[in-house]
């Protein structure tokens, strides 16, 4: 900005304009969503006045009650495994001689992310189905948090991973060199300076597992309603405001978490 | 002698605890193996079994998923009549998915420019901005747009408050409702990947080419678009696969009168009750994303080698 020959020759007429009218796309319908969540009136698009009504009927709906306590079981236990399972891969994936196996690793790690939404929804729900008739075998709402881990891990893995591949290196070779043995050198080197990625990734799980429409509504059964499930079952019936109001809380809730999963971002890369 | 026996033990440890390391990821893997490798092969079996009249499978061997694909039997003669019903729906969502990666790109690369020339504060900000839809649920960012076009939604509203229009302008179940749902729904997903490529850019090399008195649209066209491709391809990608095999748009804005392959595979599953079908119509899907990713794996891999 302090030469602003520099600035112009960057400059490509037109893109202001552009960029400026992609972010107001983006964020008008999010907002009017949520403005309209405060209106007082029980029309959808019809104002009358401003107040909480629809938060309080939210709140105090029943419904809604279990379905965010089955969207908090899920998302959090989803989470925790997968953080967990997505930490122990990049360690093992970025800490190691490179062997023949990696790159289909990486491949199978990545595999949620390439594969679209409906297949994977189908098909774990043709594997449910498989070993509930073959096996007998019904974990309830295990089924679900088990389809979650599989898509949070790579979304859990690539933050994770980021950080291990940014880490200098000679601190642990430092710490080997002290006599420091490989589990503690990783316990009081590696993991404190991995914490943030982890949180990160987690944060990322969390959103993701929070969010997911397709493959939860394929693959639950009778009574396991979740947050989206429940806006999806409100939006067939006539609408109120209650629905604009509990989209409202999942979009402070997705907000929240990017915010926070960005903030560490940023601080690493400082 | 000791001294290289010390050493010979070191890599023997070191070598062992690389092993150890490797291990590690044996967990993910299995977890994505049981759960998500194993249910793709399992709907690849289950194509080539026979439909069970209320949902499930038969255990006998039919290709009836994939000849009922294209064809259907004639209920009088048994003949196989070509039907292309689900041939033109995977070429209506094939064209969507054009469309919205095309327009994206149009929109989304701009966009990233203009990110990637902010100052580093401004841009993180920026970023942000498009993090946050990003992430935002896919499910109520729909329903938001579904508000905006309703009968009796804000643009419809706003039009005949001012009286341009007498009698509201029915945009929602069209194939417009379903193509603006997918324009919004993964801008960012071309924006992000963009910004990454184009934010890691030499400008300098604009500069030089300024110097050389090419003209700034000869600056985009030979300089920063080829230099960027990379990011463009990924960005594509990231559009044209979710857009392609897309649920949520067209079930929420198309109303169930304008199917897309997502729908259309759900359906199977649901009231169709044809579960080979959609595990044929689901394979069918995946094979077009492969080749995506292949023509992707091999662009990526062709500029690494001539770079």
């Amino acid at each position: 900005m302090a030469d602003p020959r520099n600035v112009d020759i960057k400059d490509q007429p037109g893109f202001r304009t552009i960029a400026i009218t992609c972010v107001a796309v983006l964020y008008v319908p999010i907002l009017i969503l949520m403005i309209f969540s405060f209106n007082t009136g029980s029309l959808v698009t019809h104002w009358e006045g401003v107040g909480l009504t629809w938060y309080g009927s939210a709140l105090l709906n029943e419904e809604f009650h279990n379905a965010a306590k089955n969207t908090l079981i899920i998302s959090t236990t989803a989470t925790v495994i997968s953080t967990i399972c997505a930490t122990l891969a990049a360690i093992g994936m970025t800490r190691v001689k490179p062997w023949r196996g990696l790159p289909a690793a990486f491949m199978v790690i990545n595999l949620p992310l390439m594969v679209p939404e409906i297949i994977t929804a189908v098909a774990t729900l043709s594997f449910f189905a498989l070993i509930a008739g073959a096996f007998g075998l019904n974990f309830g709402i295990g089924n679900l948090i088990l389809a979650h881990t599989v898509f949070c891990i790579p979304f859990a893995y690539m933050p994770i991973r980021a950080r291990l591949e940014d880490m200098d290196l000679t601190l642990e070779s430092a710490a080997a060199d002290l006599y420091a043995t490989p589990w503690h050198a990783f316990r009081r080197i590696t993991l404190p300076l991995l914490v943030p990625g982890i949180m990160s990734g987690a944060a990322l799980a969390f959103i993701v597992s929070f969010d997911d429409f397709t493959i939860t509504q394929l693959v639950a059964g009778p009574g396991q309603t979740t947050l989206p499930l429940y806006i999806w079952n409100q939006i067939r019936r006539p609408m109120t405001p209650e629905i604009n109001a509990i989209s409202t809380i999942l979009l402070l809730v997705s907000i929240l978490f990017v915010s926070v999963s960005f903030l560490i971002a940023r601080r690493r890369a400082k | 002698m000791a001294l290289s026996q010390a050493a010979l033990f070191e890599a023997k440890a070191e070598k062992a605890s690389a092993r150890r390391n490797r291990l590690l990821s044996l967990p993910a893997l299995i977890v994505i193996g049981i759960f998500g490798v194993l249910p793709l092969l399992i709907i690849l079996v289950y194509s080539f079994l026979q439909a069970a009249p209320y949902g499930g499978v038969q255990w006998k061997f039919s290709t009836d998923a994939y000849l009922n694909f294209l064809f259907q039997q004639d209920i009088f003669d048994d003949t196989l009549q070509f039907t292309p019903d689900f041939l033109i729906i995977y070429l209506r969502s094939f064209l969507f998915a054009v469309v919205t990666t095309i327009v994206c790109l149009l929109l989304g690369f701009p966009t990233a420019y203009f990110m990637a020339t902010r100052t580093p504060a401004q841009r993180n900000w920026w970023v942000l901005l498009i993090t946050i839809p990003f992430w935002s649920n896919l499910l109520v960012r729909t329903l938001a747009i579904m508000f905006i076009i309703r009968d009796e939604g804000l643009i419809n509203n706003l039009l005949m408050g001012l009286g341009v229009i007498e009698k509201p302008i029915t945009m929602l179940y069209t194939n417009f409702a379903i193509q603006l749902g997918l324009l919004y729904s993964f801008l960012p997903f071309m924006i992000l990947p963009l910004y990454a490529s184009l934010e890691k850019l030499d400008f300098r090399l604009v500069e030089a080419a300024n110097d050389l008195y090419a003209t700034r649209r000869q600056v985009l066209w030979r300089v920063i678009i080829p230099l960027s491709l990379p990011g463009i391809i990924a960005g594509c990608l990231l559009v044209f696969i979710p857009a392609l095999g897309a649920y949520v748009t067209p079930l929420i804005l198309g109303g169930g009168i304008h199917l897309m392959i997502g729908d259309l595979i759900a359906q199977q599953f649901g009231s169709g009750r044809n579960w080979p079908l959609g595990c044929a119509q689901a394979l069918i899907l995946m094979a077009a994303v492969l080749v995506a990713l292949y023509f992707y794996v091999r662009n990526t891999s062709g500029k690494i080698q001539h770079g």
